[in-house]
């Protein structure tokens, strides 16, 4: 059991490390290194829950791709870091005493926090003991939040169209390549093999 | 099992299938020549599903182990959001056309948002009220940007998004929180835990929820994008801002607070009141130093939007009818005011400053009359329909013991009428100026006309709001029991 204890409290400050860092560190590539660590701790985290699914979807679709087009994002784009920060340091005295009023209320809230009586009970059972993780995703996924399912499918489709609609332009400027007309050309005509003799040229 | 859900959700399943189908036919056929066709399928579509809703539906349903709810008042609510829709679409195709932005998309993700919009109305689970909202704000987001090549408009819906995803994370985190506590995201649930008192997670998640909703419906400290939206955004689109998705924001404000808060009336209460004073006071003030009509009336939506929160705070069944009549008579007026405001243009070009309406009674008298009418009703005089509007939900705020909002309520509603009869006195006593173009297209001269002569005609005994009433007290009965 104390070695589930130590993973937790390892994972778990990685991830907090890692966020902090992301945040402060000041260059953005870092940032973007830090964030893949938080990623990872947190798939360890949710290791140790027993979800392993959810896990590697993290590992593979958040470190994979989308950590990873953040980095060309981050490299690609000539955005100045520096003026940014600039710009944010004006307003980070008052952003601060904000936040710290925020977490002192949290705190209070916390030290009052109760839950009523039927949470416990309300809640789903967390672990199902005889079908595999993948499994039991997949039947609350297509049986009891198939609506949402749906609607998370639309709203991604919203997302596609949206992206395109703000980005794709159709240039008649610009050559395309036309592969059937590529396929057809005859290498008889198109080419012509000439002798050239050394030290003439063409 | 199945079967019986999704006979249930039909209409949203049509709208959603449609939108797909057109996408795949235009994107594979014509492209962007079919855009002007799509835009009047589409408006046929929702008012055909309109009528269907508003004939056929009876009692209530619920499905998807109650995540979507079918009642009284989310159909009157569908009605409301599918006609306006319907309207908005047609009247701004002339525009979009003349500005080259008729692309297919346009209606497709108009209609999706819809489908968003009739989700939020009729959701019953904080996981499928979310699912809703953002479905109908991404639309939003996308369609406030589409005219991409201007600053203006990419600014409106970048803006829109930042401050979007900032309100849509309060709503989670609220939403986190009454999980917390209560163990469950459905409704009937929550409201069930709460059993007459608020201890703190409730409290707390309800404070966040409420925050989240606010900013959709725009209402005061949550309204400052507002403005800036509604004028960076294509006319068209900023008047489909003002009508469809307000309904479904409040109407999802409604049906949050009184299915899954409705044992804690007194606390949320109080939070409502404060927002809609803040919201009629500073829509009011504010607007007298604006000169762009589209930012005025978006001061004025902020206005609106607090009287409708009136009704609301007062808590009651009656509340809720007069929040429902308010906003019915509000979607009438803005369709009608932006259908003039589409059809303002000088030398082709779209002018948006109030002072371009000098003496506009003498060019085209009859339109001059019918933007009067409007324009009256906005500021509540009676006896047009928005003063009947305005009369419910300070009779419902009087009602449920909110005396002193009902008082500031009208010293709000009287500063208001200042900016819009500044207008009107432009338009018939202004100065000589260069003219406006002669009005145009046909179908804006209609809308225009028929939204007036409704909001002119309406409050004759005969007529009595077209039985507005008898249909907004049912679908109340409905929601508060």
């Amino acid at each position: 059991m104390t070695g589930m204890v130590f993973a937790f409290y390892l994972f778990a400050l990685s991830t907090l490390t890692g966020g902090l860092f992301t945040v402060i560190s000041r260059h953005p590539v870092h940032s973007v290194l830090w964030l893949i660590l938080s990623f990872i701790s947190a798939a360890g985290l949710f290791v140790l829950l027993g979800a392993e699914f959810v896990a590697m979807l993290l590992v593979i679709v958040y470190v994979g791709a989308v950590a990873v087009l953040f980095l060309f994002v981050v490299m690609m784009l000539d955005v100045d870091f520096a003026e940014l920060k600039a710009e944010m340091a004006k307003y980070m005295p008052l952003a601060l005493l904000i936040g710290l009023i925020l977490l002192m209320q949290f705190g209070i809230a916390f030290g009052a926090w109760e839950t009523s009586a039927g949470a416990e009970a309300a809640r789903v059972a967390p672990a199902p003991v005889d079908v595999h993780n993948t499994a039991a995703l997949g039947l609350l996924l297509y049986d009891k939040y198939f609506l949402l399912f749906q609607l998370a499918g639309l709203i991604l489709l919203v997302a596609m169209i949206g992206a395109i609609v703000l980005t794709l332009r159709h240039r008649t400027d610009i050559k395309r390549q036309n592969v059937l007309h590529q396929m057809w050309r005859d290498p008889a005509k198109a080419m012509k093999l000439k002798d050239v003799k050394p030290g003439q040229g063409l | 099992m199945i079967q019986a859900d999704l006979n249930i959700i039909l209409p949203e399943i049509v709208i959603a299938v449609f939108a797909m189908l057109a996408l795949l036919g235009a994107v594979y056929t014509i492209k962007d020549k079919a855009a002007g066709m799509l835009i009047w399928l589409t408006a046929a579509l929702f008012i055909a599903l309109a009528f269907w809703i508003g004939t056929t539906g009876s009692g209530t349903h619920t499905a998807f182990s109650g995540m979507f709810i079918d009642d009284g008042f989310s159909r009157f609510a569908k009605v409301m959001i599918l006609l306006s829709a319907a309207a908005v679409l047609v009247m701004g195709q002339d525009y979009m056309a003349r500005r080259g932005l008729m692309r297919f998309e346009y209606p497709i993700l108009i209609a999706l948002g819809v489908v968003g919009m009739m989700m939020m109305v009729s959701a019953g689970d904080l996981m499928s009220l979310y699912m809703g909202l953002e479905l109908q704000s991404l639309s939003l987001y996308v369609v406030a940007s589409m005219r991409r090549d201007s600053v203006r408009s990419t600014e409106a819906g970048l803006k829109y998004f930042v401050l979007g995803a900032l309100s849509s994370g309060l709503l989670l985190y609220g939403a986190s929180l009454v999980y917390g506590y209560v163990g469950t995201t459905n409704f009937a649930g929550i409201i069930e835990a709460s059993d007459g008192r608020a201890p703190l997670g409730l409290l707390l998640g309800l404070v966040f929820v409420m925050s989240g909703l606010a900013f959709k419906v725009s209402a005061v400290p949550f309204h400052m994008w507002t403005p800036d939206v509604y004028e960076g955004a294509p006319t068209p689109i900023a008047a489909f801002f003002a009508t469809a998705p307000k309904v479904a924001a409040m109407a999802l404000f409604a049906r949050t607070l009184f299915d899954a808060f409705g044992g804690i009336v007194t606390d949320w209460q109080q939070i409502l009141a404060v927002m809609s004073v803040l919201s009629i006071f500073w829509g009011s003030v504010a607007a007298i130093g604006q000169t762009d009509i589209k930012r005025l009336m978006a001061y004025s939506s902020i206005a609106h939007m607090g009287f409708a929160l009136m009704g609301l705070a007062a808590g009651t069944e009656f509340g809720v009818q007069a929040m429902l009549i308010y906003l019915a008579i509000y979607v009438t007026m803005n369709v009608g005011t932006f259908a003039f405001i589409l059809s303002m243009q000088r030398d082709g070009l779209p002018i948006t400053d109030i002072r371009s309406l000098n003496l506009y009674s003498r060019a085209n008298p009859g339109r001059a009359l019918a933007m009067l009418v409007l324009l009256f009703s906005l500021a509540g005089v009676p006896p047009l329909v928005g003063f009947f509007g305005k009369f419910y939900v300070l009779r419902a705020a009087y009602d449920g013991g909110l005396v002193w909002l009902a008082v500031l309520g009208v010293v709000g509603s009287v500063i208001g009428a200042f900016y819009y009869l500044r207008i009107v006195y432009y338009m018939y006593f202004g100065e000589e100026g260069e003219a406006l173009d002669p009005p145009g297209s046909p179908v804006l001269w209609s809308v225009i006309m028929v939204s007036a002569a409704i909001i002119g005609l309406a409050w004759l005994p005969g007529i009595n709001l077209f039985g507005i009433e008898g249909a907004a007290q049912a679908a109340a009965a409905t929601l508060v029991n």
